[in-house]
Parts: C-alpha cells; structure tokens; sequence
C-alpha cells in the first residue's frame, strides 16, 4: 500500500503544506518565497515542487547578510541548479557601507539591518502581497501563536492582538493595504519532521548540519552569532535519533535571539521571520 | 556576547520512543471561563508529563522573582511580555508534548470574551476538547459558550475538567452538582462529555498522578482521558468530494489541482464537476517527482491530475462521482456564528467561502438569533457579536455543497466581510428557490446568470462606412467586461444561411428578415447581439425592430458620405462597382435610405473610432440600466 495521508504522519504533513502552497498560489496576485538555505526552507522548496507538479512558479529570495558560511554560499548555487530555482538576491549595501556589522554592533542591530530591512525594501520593489515562510510553531513560543496565513502591515507589523480567525481551510485571503500576507506551510511541523522529511525525500542540505569533530549546527544564520552544539551525530540517522531524545531548545545556538528577555519578540514585531 | 555551546546528550536513548507509537499529533483545544485555570492547567500538565525543556521552569521562576511575583505554571506558557502583564492569555497558542502512546498539540485558547475568534481558530482544527470549569464558581458565560461553539465546529469528543477541587474541599457533593447542570446544558447541543474528571491542577492532583484527597473518584486521570480519545474520523469512505483548487498550465499539461476533502479518487474514474454538470474521466495523476505516481489518492492527499477530455474547469467547482453529487442551489437555511465587529445585517453582500467556492451572497432572512451563553432567543433585527443565528443564506451563483450531517466538511462555510472572515456556519436545509421553476427555463432566469438584460444593437450604413470596425471593438469591450455578447455579421451570414440571397429588393427585405430572426434568437439566449447589415431600405429595418420589440433595440447609424466610403474600399467593392461588374450596389446603382431617427448617429469622418465606440456603449448602458428595473429578480 503506497503511503497516504490518513495512514502516514509525514505524507498528512507534506499534503497539508502542498494544499496551503497552493491556497496562496492561488489567492495571491504574486508569490515570492524568501530562502535561507537552511532545513526547514531547503524542504519549502521540495513541497513547492511537489504542490506545482516540478517546477516552483515564483521567484525565491535571498537576503545575504554577507555573513553565511562559506559552504552555504556553494550549497545556494548547487541546489538553485538541481530545483531550477528564480532566484533574487538582496543585500543591504548601504548598511555595509555604514559599517554595520557584528563586529562593532550587537546582534539585533545587526538582523534588523542586514535581514528585516533589505526584505521589506525587497518587497516595495517587487510589490509582493504574499511571503512564504519556513516558520514552526515548536520552534518559539512567538511563532507558536502564528496563522497559517499571518497578514502584515504595510509598515511590516504582525498584529498578533488582533489576528483573522481561521478555520476550516479558510484562511485571509486579501493582504492589508500596501502589506502583505505571510503564508506559513510549516506551521505544525516539528524540528523531527523535517528531519525525517529530509530523510525519507533525500532532500539536498547543507553538510554543516553534521558534526565534525565532536559539534554541528542545529539551526543555521551568520556565522559570527551562530554556534555549533556538541554532538556526535555525523550523519541524518544520528540527527534523528539525537532529537528523538533531547530537551536542548533548536535556536539555542542562535545569539540573536537571547539577548533579552524578548528580543525575538521585539524582531518580529518589527518584521523579522 | 557569544552564547555557550549547548550540551546535547550524547547517550541517544531509542527506548523513549516506542516504534508501534501513533506518530499522529491529537490535537487537543482547551477552553473554559476566563480564570478558570487553562494557562496553570496546561503547564502543570507539561510539568507532569515531563515535557518542559531543560531550564525552562528554572528560567521561568528566576523571571518571576525578578518582577517580585510568585511563581505560577501559568506563566511557563505566556511567554509574551504582554500576557505576563495582562495575566490573560491573548491567542491561540500550540503546546507540544507527547505521552508514551503519542504526540500531542495541546491549543490553549483564551477565555476573555473579545478573543473568541481566537477560541474559533483553536476548536477547529482539534479533535478533541478538555473544558474547565472552576469547582468553586461553577458553570459560567462562557463555559456554556464555549461548548455551544464546540457542537458548532463539530469538536466531539469533549471531556470536563472540573478544576480548582482544592479550594472546595475536595468535596464530591460540588463536583456531582456541576456535573448535573452542565450534563443537562450539554445534551441540549447534542454533546455528551465522554468524563467529568475532578482535578486541581495547580496541585497536579488527577492530571497524571491520581489524587489521594479525592479517593472517591475512580475514573481516569486527564493523562489517560488524553490516551483515550481517538483522531477524527478518516473521511475515505465518504463520496468524493474534491474542490478544485486551480488549473495549472505551467507546461503542456493542463492539471487540476485540489485536495481530497472526503472520499478517495483513482486514475479512470468519471467525474462530474459542480456546478456547472461537466464530465470528464481522471487520465492521470501528475506526481512529483516521479517516476511513479500513486494508484490512489485518498482523504487528506492533495492531487494533480489530468483529464481525458477538455473540458472547462475552475477555481471553485466540486469534482464529485456522477453516482453521488453534491447538491446545487443558491439558498439554504444555515446555522451561523458570528463574531464580526458590526453585526451581521440582513440584505447585506457578503463573501460566502465554501471550500474554494467564493460567491457574493446575503441573508435573506433571520428566523432565530440565539445568546451563546444563556441559549436564550433574542429579538433583534441583525445578528449582534457572539451570538448564533439561524438563517436563510441566498448566493448570486449557485454553489455546491452537501447538508452538514450528511458530510460535515462540504457542508460547511466561512461569511467574510470586506475581505475578514467574521463568521461560519453549518447548512441545515437545503431551500427550493424562489425563482427557480419546474421545467422551462425563463427569459429572467437567463438574465440573472448573465447578470444584465439581452440586447440588440443594429448597425447600418454604407458599405465602407466603418459598421464592422466599430461593432467589433463593441464586441471585444463588452466581452471583456463580462458581458455575453455575439456578433451577427451580415457577410458572414451570406456565406451560410443567406446563401440563396441575391441583391434584388426582394432578397434584401428577406437577408433583413433573417438577420433580425438570428438577432432575436441570441437575444432571446440572454445575449447582446451586434448586427452589421447595410439594410439600405428604412421599411425593412422598420420591420426588424418591430420583430425584436421585446428587447432592448439600439440602431447605430454609422455614417460617412460616399466619397469617404468608396475612397477607404476596403473590399474593393466600390472599384468593382464602378467597373459594372457589381449590379444593385448600394450607394452607387442602388439607393440607401438614411435613419430618420437612430438612437444613435455616429459621423466616421468626425469622430475616432473610439469615440463613436464610446456613444454605442453610452446608449447601451442607458437602455440596459433602464431594462435592468423590469428585470428584476
């Protein structure tokens, strides 16, 4: 028997992610998907192709803080040759130019600039109303509170307070004027699923998820604010089995998001993923 | 400002997963009356468990001690700055944890009354649903609220978690009497609570370890109640209902694309698609990546396919087996909520949302508004914030659906107001139409699906003079403004039905003749016809208008003197003519009666193109506005 939604959690997950793709394909006048390289978003692309029968029918964006690691740099051209991706690419020179940087300034600083602000620049110059995202609930209690389709201000701002209801696979359908829609297909996915995703699709991603010497990354940004967590786990099986048993959150490694006691609250109000 | 490296456990533990467990999330809403204690009952069920990340209550009690507070296991969840000040829960909020059995979501909705649409958005997508209800203040608003909203989303399992049993003693007379009053509350929705557990969770008494003060109770703890319920029912064995999501075209297969929503569907099944009532057979499911695609898609699966024959599909259509369709209608009687700032109104246009149909629709009439709470009837003539409605929905376009108890899913619909959705409700019955009529299919029937009257604009001049440039451009504006619209051209109809038709007077009065019937004919279809005929003789055109007496009747003279006719000759026809090699040819050897009196005069020599396109459709829209009145349905 072939696998299917009612008989397999991953197939039920992948399905559901393929059905809101295609909600929003629908209900959007132009789609655009940011692309971090990371996991969750390297299994975005596979599901798109999956919901568009081959080929992703919208455009993906990166925004280069300039400060990926170098393997990621070399994943980012491999997999846009394997998917065939439109790939835009965005850097915030003028930042750079101000000499915005880890090295003089503290972290959220630093992904405001470099991340929040050239996206929302991105998204005047191409007049996206709708973004798709790799965010999970597990992974934050913000993120927890997330709609599958999450509108945003023309300003960029999430007014959680005051959030569309949603509910049998109706979802918002029109962006606020000049704002847009974040379409979030991961949403009840957990950091396990996508792993065995990974696994059972053979989805390519970057190596640095696999430990050398004794560590490896668990969750993926700049490399100056990003550290790896000790683990033996050197390959996906031993990612799998090492999840299946610990208790460390996914982003501890990521600095941005401890400085203060809400500081991935007061990102994201301010339009970070 | 570098954060240590964390300390992942090396020692990988495989027993902590059985490989028989039910990887299948149960998603779980918990509600109840505002202070009820959800947010404690949810954290010390997470505490009990043993599903907390390590540090958390740590990080959680030094935060509370910072503020000067004492610690809560409501505050392991409202990790939002703003929900530690209000000490209320603001949204939905997913908790994951898992039991030996399986993984949960446990969705803690909010108890103020202002976030129920965020309560909505929780009970929808549960299974299932734990209730709480304070032993010492006992059944309140939005305890009866909450479940008359539960029975609406169809939630049915449910379990009552009667709560805080410390602060009444423990006494098993409090919890039998709340159990009473809300059991009878409950049946009157159609609910049953599958336990009413006594817990008091800030003491993690019943939740997984059994209490010892309350040696009375022999049921379950609410971590096996939790084990117990089931996930919702498959939907496979149902009819097939498929709404069709888009059609792709992104190479040369054109794919219809949607989600399974009941039934299951295979490559050579015939499918009939509503509304609408086109067939076509399933040739293939377009899998990606291929190469095999799957045999079977069942409910749940989202599935491309192809089809044998093409036929027209859209957004919106519900693909269904011939031998088991949905219903078709524009009006049923529904069963609403609604939680819209400004309450529902009657002939109000709002969006109704079924599936991925999208269609204008009103309430035509409100027979019963409820008070969530009290069940009572109120007398109101709009539907107020909260409350519950039963109503006779009318749609502009038909829709397809099924009744609520006969496939909950299709019978089912979200009420969106200027682009929000502010309501859903549950269809009840089906209405027989007002307009709709046994047998013959009426000219105002035909109007209302065309959404404007039927026309007839006749175009006459001199050959040359500019009849055929202008009617097309009529044609293409109208047709791209949605009009159904068709040209009947007078060269065209020479080729075919007018073919025995020469140039004499009497061939001429009987093209006219003919040319009128065919206007009529589209006309009578809910067209706008457009005919180009010179009809030189003005007692032949007199007799065209008497015969479409019954529509909307424009003649456009189209007007340009001779020499500007004869010098555009676009056919050659004046040079042949002039040769003698054409006999009776209007204008030269044959005489064209000028309209004394056309709606309208368009001088070609004078005006552009698209001014004298622009006073035809001025008229049209005058005489259709004023038709629209008598057509009214």
């Amino acid at each position: 028997m072939s696998r299917n939604a009612q008989n397999d959690h991953l197939t039920r997950l992948e399905q559901t992610s393929i059905h809101i793709f295609r909600e929003a394909f629908s209900n959007f006048r132009s789609v655009c998907m940011p692309w971090s390289m990371g996991k969750d978003s390297n299994v975005l692309i596979w599901l798109a192709r999956k919901a568009f029968c081959g080929k992703i029918p919208f455009p993906l964006l990166h925004i280069d803080t300039t400060y990926e690691f170098p393997e990621m740099y070399e994943f980012r051209e491999k997999a846009k040759a394997i998917h065939g991706i439109d790939l835009i690419v965005r850097i915030n020179e003028d930042a750079i130019r101000r000499g915005i940087g880890y090295a003089t300034h503290d972290p959220v600083t630093v992904t405001h600039e470099l991340k929040t602000v050239p996206l929302k620049a991105a998204i005047d110059e191409f007049k996206w109303d709708a973004l798709v995202t790799g965010i999970r609930r597990d992974e934050d209690p913000t993120r927890a509170k997330e709609r599958w389709f999450s509108p945003r201000t023309a300003e960029g701002v999430w007014e959680y307070k005051d959030q569309p209801p949603e509910f049998w696979g109706q979802f918002a359908s029109t962006a606020p004027e000049g704002g847009h829609v974040r379409v979030q297909p991961l949403l009840e996915w957990t950091e396990l699923d996508i792993w065995e995703y990974i696994r059972r699709e053979n989805i390519p991603n970057p190596t640095l998820y696999y430990a050398r010497n004794g560590k490896r990354f668990r969750s993926l940004g700049c490399h100056p604010i990003t550290h790896p967590v000790d683990s033996p786990a050197s390959n996906i099986d031993e990612v799998i089995a090492e999840l299946k048993s610990t208790r460390v959150s996914e982003r501890a490694g990521r600095a941005q998001d401890h400085v203060g006691r809400n500081s991935m609250q007061a990102l994201r109000a301010k339009g970070f993923m | 400002m570098s954060a240590p490296a964390s300390k992942i456990s090396a020692n990988v533990n495989p027993s902590t997963l059985s490989e028989n467990e039910d990887m299948r999330k149960m998603h779980v809403v918990v509600v109840g009356h505002v202070d009820h204690g959800k947010s404690t009952f949810v954290g010390r069920l997470l505490h009990d468990t043993d599903s907390l990340p390590n540090g958390k209550i740590e990080q959680v009690r030094k935060n509370c001690a910072a503020e000067g507070m004492d610690f809560e296991y409501a505050f392991l969840l409202d990790a939002l700055l703003e929900e530690q000040e209000q000490n209320i829960t603001i949204d939905t909020t997913r908790i994951f944890f898992r039991t030996k059995k399986r993984a949960y979501a446990i969705i803690d909705a909010p108890g103020h009354k202002e976030f129920l649409k965020n309560m909505v958005t929780g009970a929808a997508s549960a299974s299932a649903a734990l209730l709480l209800i304070d032993a010492s203040e006992g059944v309140m608003d939005q305890s009866r609220r909450h479940a008359f909203l539960l029975s609406l989303l169809g939630v049915k399992q449910l379990v009552v978690l009667v709560n805080k049993m410390d602060l009444v003693k423990h006494d098993q007379g409090t919890y039998e009497k709340i159990k009473t009053e809300y059991s009878a509350f409950l049946k009157s929705l159609g609910l049953t609570a599958v336990h009413f557990i006594p817990i008091a969770a800030k003491h993690g008494e019943n939740i997984v370890t059994r209490s010892d003060k309350m040696k009375w109770w022999q049921g379950p703890t609410v971590a096996d109640a939790l084990d117990n319920f089931r996930h919702e029912d498959d939907l496979t064995g149902l009819p097939l209902r498929l709404p069709v999501s888009d059609i792709y075209r992104f190479d040369h297969r054109r794919i219809v694309a949607g989600r399974v929503e009941a039934g299951s569907i295979r490559p050579g099944d015939e499918l009939i698609f509503q509304p609408g009532g086109r067939r076509s057979v399933v040739r293939t499911f377009e899998d990606w990546p291929g190469p095999e695609s799957r045999d079977v898609a069942v409910t749940g699966d989202s599935v491309g396919f192809t089809l044998s024959e093409q036929i027209f599909v859209e957004r919106g259509q519900v693909a269904a087996h011939p031998s088991n369709q949905p219903r078709v209608g524009r009006e049923f009687r529904a069963r609403i909520f609604w939680l819209g700032k400004e309450p529902l109104q009657l002939n109000k246009t709002y969006r109704l949302r079924l599936l991925t149909q999208n269609v204008q629709a009103v309430i035509s009439k409100i027979e019963k508004i409820t008070d969530a709470s009290t069940l009572e009837s109120i007398q109101a003539s709009s539907v107020p914030r909260d409350s519950i409605c039963e109503v006779i929905v009318r749609a502009t376009r038909p829709v397809a659906f099924d009744l609520h108890h006969e496939c909950a899913i299709t019978g089912r619909f979200a009420v969106e107001d200027a682009g929000r959705i502010n309501g859903g409700g549950i269809i009840l019955e089906a209405q027989s139409e007002n307009n709709a009529r046994e047998g013959k299919v009426t000219a105002a029937e035909r109007t209302a699906r065309s959404g404007h009257p039927p026309a007839v604009i006749w175009f006459t001049g001199l050959s040359g003079s500019g009849k055929s440039t202008i009617a097309e451009l009529v044609e293409r504006r109208l047709f791209d403004a949605g009009r159904q619209v068709y040209r009947v051209d007078g060269d065209d109809l020479r080729t075919a039905l007018n073919r025995d038709l020469g140039f004499s007077a009497a061939d001429r009065a009987e093209s006219v003749r003919r040319a009128s019937a065919v206007a009529g004919l589209f006309a009578n279809a809910g067209h706008i016809s457009l005919v180009t005929l010179i009809a030189p003789l003005a007692a032949d055109r007199a007799k065209a208008r008497a015969a479409l007496a019954n529509h909307a009747f424009i003649e456009v003279f189209v007007d340009a003197p001779l020499e500007v006719c004869e010098s555009r000759d676009v056919k050659g026809l004046y040079a042949k003519a002039r040769r003698g090699e054409i006999a009776e040819f209007t204008g030269i050897s044959s005489p064209y009666e000028a309209p004394e009196s056309p709606e309208v005069h368009v001088r070609t020599d004078k005006l552009s193109t698209d001014e004298a396109v622009q006073l035809v459709l001025n008229a049209l829209d005058k005489i259709l506005q004023s038709k629209a009145e008598d057509w009214e349905v």
